[in-house]
């Protein structure tokens, strides 16, 4: 039964943004799972994952461009998700940042979806979701003191674990004490 | 003439004696009170049954640094304390423990004592102005206008009992109730039948004026961290702590006198200064066991309790104690 | 009590709730904006106590980082232990015998109760009334010693292990907790007595700090504060892990979003957790507490693993992105009271300050958990 629930969160959530980016969006609905991390070579591709749940934890597993994470979240918002939490992966070695978004249900549709989308380094800005769920603030800040991500939009972009005069981004893979 | 000075000397002296004695010792009570509350012994360490731990809590008071913060209202500051003790002690000058015992006895002794319980007020106003400090000023600005709510109804009740007794004089009041607790002006249904309101009325005010639980809003320390003596250490801080304490022994002094028969006897026999003592400890017992029983009310339940139900009450029963005077 | 009154803002002036406060708990800060008694805006300030948790799961290996979980919530260190324990086994695939997820299962609603026991004391003692802290502290040590015999600590536990848990129970355990339940139902009893219907404590919770569903929702607000609006939402119950769907319990729901009903959710969900108890030990089997093979150094696979459990606060998740190698490649810790408390700000406002702080208090805060 949650399987099914789970095939139609997708099919009501995803389409829209499997559609939309220009790269192959591809739909892989492997069973078991822990595949789908991303290898050392060569980055992900935007899409939509089914993950297997009892091996990853979650469900649904979509990687966007910064540009549909606006979009994406809405549509998790209108599908009555609340925000677990924010975070951020520095992959050192691509040279890129990621920020993760993990969304749950209240309900007994048991669905956790993984929103993930991924930054240049260099550049790392990704647009704020504080408009969307007013709670993402505090763990945007905190993604913000920990990677040195930028939200672009945010109301108070100011340290928020680490004191306020604070530099550093201690969570980053080359960070040095 | 001398004798006389003599007299009020030792009158004096044996009020700040017996005041100061009683806050220091109501302090272990209540540690103690509270500790039977909570399951627990409370101090043991200082002497039998922890008995020594009064004087030693006043040493280290005393020997503490008086910390003036700066920017403080020194003036103020400095008074504050004084002014917190300073008038519990003048009210013990007027309060008859028994038919002779009794400093000075004055006609007009109610009317002084809440004089005195007035000024109570302006020490809090004071230590929360003076202090610069926040916290100290709103639970300055609570204590004021709960002291100001509550002496309303507070004072009306008296007057129902100044009006059936026809004096001001404690002493009077008092022996006009002498001969049984079926004279007391608790029980006086006779004379009004709402008496054993009015008797809970004079309770909570007395709760809310000495600034005890739940009626504490003027140091609520989950709030206003330690309120209106947020700053003060050492003794400043000792003798607002006194002075609460004495102001509770005046307060269910007051309470013996007016409602409960004063020295006399429930059953008419043997009246005599312990009975007093026993009624004013018996108050005290309850104070403390209200104190460890219920959470704190807030600033607006308070005031909401004193203007909407407790002064319209009071009122009424003052009206109807009048009536019935006029009829009878 | 609040009336829906105008405030100003142009004659605020600034309180510091905090760091040092009594009624903060720890070491957290708000920032109010008060006009008169009514706050006017808050903002939270927190990160006193931040130690940088997630670096030193990235530095040590999964072994090593076991001592963590329990000094992140102090009070329900237990379940903190159990979420990363399940999220390790889910990534290197151990198997966990029986006995030792029933162990597991026993401690953790132990420690639930004790950390919901704190809360009482010390939410009726931001409310004033300083017994019932007393009555409910005696009452947690029995359940201290109960696991201190078991465990060898009686707050910060690192009790769990990948696989199992490190040390079997005894018969003693068995029997203090099979006498401890007798005695939590008494004083569950005198809680109600005392506090639960005082007439005081009702007219100050009534009503007071409303949370609707749909700005839990928003805040991500789960556990108790989320079950006092109306949200039927128990990791236990929606994502049943480790052995929750063999247990018969209910998870306490109440529509009024006050603190009240924040109130009335925690004092049932003790009972709730002393029946999952009872069953438990009827059922426990015997049997090893660690599995036969096991691999000595933890080594997952690649891959991104989540694991969420019901910890006192609410829904404790881990994430742990692993690259293969013997230590987590990232580790996150999404603790509940972070975003519970993150609603604070929103949800104070135009609050009289002596109801935001029994608000707080309803919250249950544990700061080195929002800190982390």
């Amino acid at each position: 039964m949650i399987i099914q629930t789970i095939k139609q969160s997708l099919v009501e959530l995803f389409p829209p943004v499997e559609a939309a980016p220009a790269p192959v969006a591809e739909e892989t609905a492997e069973d078991e799972g822990a595949k789908k991390a991303p290898a050392k070579a060569e980055p992900r591709v935007n899409g939509v994952i089914t993950c297997d749940y009892n091996a990853t934890g979650y469900h649904l597993d979509a990687q966007v461009d910064p540009d549909q994470l606006l979009d994406a979240v809405s549509r998790i918002d209108a599908a009555g998700f609340f925000i677990e939490s924010i975070t951020g992966v520095d992959w050192l070695k691509e040279n890129q940042l990621e920020v993760v978004y993990d969304f749950a249900r209240y309900d007994f549709d048991l669905c956790r979806v993984v929103i993930r989308t991924r930054v240049d380094r260099a550049i790392s800005e990704v647009p704020t979701i504080t408009g969307i769920y007013s709670g993402a603030n505090w763990h945007e800040r905190e993604t913000h003191d920990f990677f040195g991500i930028k939200f672009t939009g945010h109301p108070h972009l100011v340290p928020l674990l680490l004191p306020e005069d604070a530099d550093f981004h201690p969570l980053l893979k080359d960070f040095k004490a | 003439m001398s004798l006389t000075l003599i007299n009020v000397l030792f009158a004096v002296v044996a009020a700040i004696g017996f005041a100061a004695l009683n806050a220091a010792y109501l302090v272990w009570c209540e540690r103690k009170g509270a500790g039977f509350f909570q399951r627990r012994p409370g101090p043991m360490e200082n002497g039998p049954w922890g008995l020594l731990q009064p004087p030693v809590d006043g040493i280290k008071l005393m020997t503490k640094q008086l910390v003036i913060p700066g920017g403080v209202d020194k003036a103020l500051f400095m008074v504050a304390p004084v002014l917190a003790m300073f008038p519990a002690i003048m009210s013990f000058v007027t309060i008859p423990f028994s038919e002779n015992i009794v400093a000075q006895n004055m006609n007009i002794g109610v009317l002084m004592i809440f004089a005195f319980a007035s000024m109570g007020s302006m020490a809090i106003l004071f230590a929360g102005w003076g202090s610069r400090n926040k916290y100290a000023l709103m639970s300055s600005v609570r204590g004021v206008s709960q002291a100001i709510a509550y002496e309303v109804p507070m004072l009306i009740t008296v007057i129902t009992i100044v009006m059936i007794t026809g004096s001001m004089d404690l002493r009077a009041i008092a022996l006009d109730q002498s001969g049984g607790f079926w004279q007391w002006n608790i029980l006086a249904l006779t004379k009004s039948p709402l008496m054993p309101v009015s008797f809970l009325i004079f309770f909570v005010c007395t709760l809310a004026e000495t600034n005890r639980a739940p009626f504490d809003l003027g140091e609520a320390e989950s709030e206003l961290v330690a309120g209106f003596h947020t700053e003060y250490s050492s003794m400043g801080f000792g003798l607002f702590f006194m002075g609460e304490y004495a102001n509770i022994v005046i307060g269910s002094c007051l309470t013996t006198l007016l409602f409960l028969g004063g020295w006399g006897c429930p059953f008419g026999l043997f009246p005599g200064v312990w009975w007093f003592l026993l009624k004013i400890y018996l108050l005290i017992f309850t104070f403390i066991w209200i104190r460890w029983t219920f959470p704190r009310t807030t600033i607006y339940g308070l005031l909401n309790l004193s203007w909407k139900i407790l002064i319209p009450f009071s009122l009424f029963n003052l009206l109807l104690t009048a009536g019935l005077l006029k009829v009878f | 009590m609040s009336d829906p009154i105008q405030l100003r803002s142009d004659e605020t002036f600034t309180l510091n709730v905090g760091p040092q406060h009594p009624a903060t708990h720890g070491v957290l800060r708000v920032k109010m904006e008060m006009d008169g008694e009514y706050i006017f805006s808050a903002e939270t300030v927190l990160g006193y106590i931040h130690r940088m948790h997630e670096k030193m799961g990235e530095n040590r290996t999964y072994a090593q980082y076991l001592p963590n979980l329990g000094r992140l919530d102090y009070l329900s260190a237990m379940a903190y232990n159990h979420g990363y324990v399940l999220a390790v086994e889910k990534a290197a695939s151990i198997e966990v015998p029986e006995r030792a997820e029933y162990i597991r299962v026993l401690t953790v609603e132990l420690n639930r109760i004790s950390s919901h026991l704190v809360w009482f004391g010390a939410f009726i003692m931001d409310l004033g009334g300083f017994t019932p802290l007393m009555y409910a502290f005696d009452d947690r040590e029995a359940i201290l010693d109960i696991l201190e015999a078991v465990t060898g600590s009686r707050l910060t536990y690192c009790y769990h292990r990948f696989g199992g848990v490190y040390n079997d129970v005894d018969d003693d355990f068995i029997e203090g907790t099979k006498a401890f339940i007798p005695r939590m139902r008494k004083a569950l009893k005198t809680y109600e007595d005392l506090v639960t219907k005082n007439i005081i404590l009702m007219k100050r919770l009534k009503g007071i700090g409303p949370v609707s569903a749909e700005m839990c929702r928003k805040y991500g607000a789960t556990g108790p504060v989320a079950r006092a609006s109306g949200i039927n939402f128990d990791v236990r119950k929606n994502e049943p892990y480790s052995l929750y769907n063999e247990f018969d319990f209910d998870v306490p729901v109440y529509n009024e979003c006050d603190s009240y009903a924040r109130y009335m959710v925690r004092m049932e969900e003790m009972e709730q957790s002393l029946r999952i108890i009872e069953q438990a030990l009827a059922k426990m089997p015997e049997g090893p507490i660690m599995p036969k093979k096991k691999p000595k150094i933890i080594k997952p696979p690649a891959g991104d693993y989540y694991q969420a459990v019901e910890a006192a606060r609410g829904s404790f998740g881990i994430r742990i992105v692993s690259d293969g190698g013997k230590n987590a490649y990232r580790l996150k810790l999404r603790s509940p009271t972070y975003s519970n408390m993150h609603l604070f700000d929103e949800a104070c406002r135009g609050m009289l300050i002596a109801d935001a702080l029994a608000f707080m208090g309803s919250i249950d805060l544990v700061i080195p958990e929002m800190d982390r």
